[in-house]
């Protein structure tokens, strides 16, 4: 292939599509109407007053945070068990838990932000606190062992038992309020008796926070995985061409 | 509003990360791209 040719069609080539146009600009309507619903529709709470405002980032970033990482497992576990190990399914696993960081990362500051308006301090070592912290350092950690030296093939294996033991750590994040006592509230929504003690408007914009940051999470990956296989393409190019010329040279010699 | 400063870090943090992601990841996307055939792109 020439450069020239692939230039050319450059306008088509990019990684975005017709579905991820419109999963974009419906994350863009949804993010908005959180926005605003969050930052003014919305009442303040009895208990928390104005600060329960950031429960809407902050709840649905912890939440598709916890889901980036689950898909990072499945897609880990599609590659390691499967007959034919898919690479597309290790490209999947890293763009999620790349997106899932961000998000674990946003959950973090903005509960440091809300916990020192409720609890007067940025940072407890509190355990709801210190093991969302382990989760988090744990995949910064995956990151890590993606970017070690060799093959796509050995970087996938690699990653993907990472991937399967660090989802473990989920249940302990999120049970961590009922396993040990913790400043950090109960879940409220998803509580097990179904007892929601919200109002109406607070609770539609939640969810509807949940859905933006879900279509976010979608439009995310779907660029960035795509953007690692052409990443790969481009890497294994470079290596073929250097192979060529070093025949060449010894060719010429 | 009482604590805006706290509440608007929060939103400004919030969608000032994903928007920073999702421009860097569009930026690396069309470098990329510019290196490999329509061909290989599945999505195409």
């Amino acid at each position: 292939m020439s450069q020239t040719s692939a230039q050319s069609s450059q306008k088509v080539s990019n990684t975005g599509t017709q579905a991820t146009r419109v999963i974009g600009v419906l994350a863009i309507v949804v993010m908005t109407w959180v926005v605003i619903s969050g930052l003014s529709l919305t009442s303040a709470d009895v208990v928390q007053g104005e600060s329960v405002r950031i429960m809407y980032v902050h709840v649905p970033s912890a939440w598709i945070a916890y889901v980036a990482f689950i898909v990072t497992a499945i897609a880990s576990a599609f590659y390691i068990f499967a007959k034919r190990h898919s690479l597309g399914f290790d490209r999947v696993a890293g763009a999620s838990a790349e997106v899932g960081v961000m998000f674990m990362a946003i959950t973090l500051v903005t509960g440091s932000l809300w916990g020192r308006l409720t609890w007067g301090e940025f940072w407890q070592w509190d355990p709801r606190l210190t093991t969302t912290a382990f989760l988090f350092v744990t995949y910064i950690g995956y990151l890590a062992v993606r970017r070690l030296d060799g093959t796509t093939e050995q970087r996938a294996k690699r990653s993907g038992v990472v991937a399967l033991l660090a989802v473990l750590e989920i249940p302990l994040v999120h049970f961590s309020v009922v396993f040990w006592r913790s400043l950090h509230q109960r879940a409220t929504v998803l509580d097990p008796n179904g007892d929601v003690k919200m109002d109406g408007l607070m609770l539609f914009t939640l969810f509807s926070g949940v859905v933006g940051f879900t279509l976010v999470f979608m439009w995310l990956v779907l660029h960035r995985q795509r953007t690692m296989l052409l990443s790969d393409l481009a890497i294994e190019r470079r290596i073929d061409d250097a192979i060529l010329n070093r025949q060449n040279e010894s060719v010429g010699n | 509003m009482k604590d805006a400063g706290f509440i608007f870090a929060s939103y400004f943090l919030t969608i000032g990360s994903v928007l920073l992601f999702a421009v860097v990841t569009l930026r690396r996307a069309r470098e990329s791209a510019k290196h490999v055939d329509d061909e290989h792109k599945p999505w195409i």
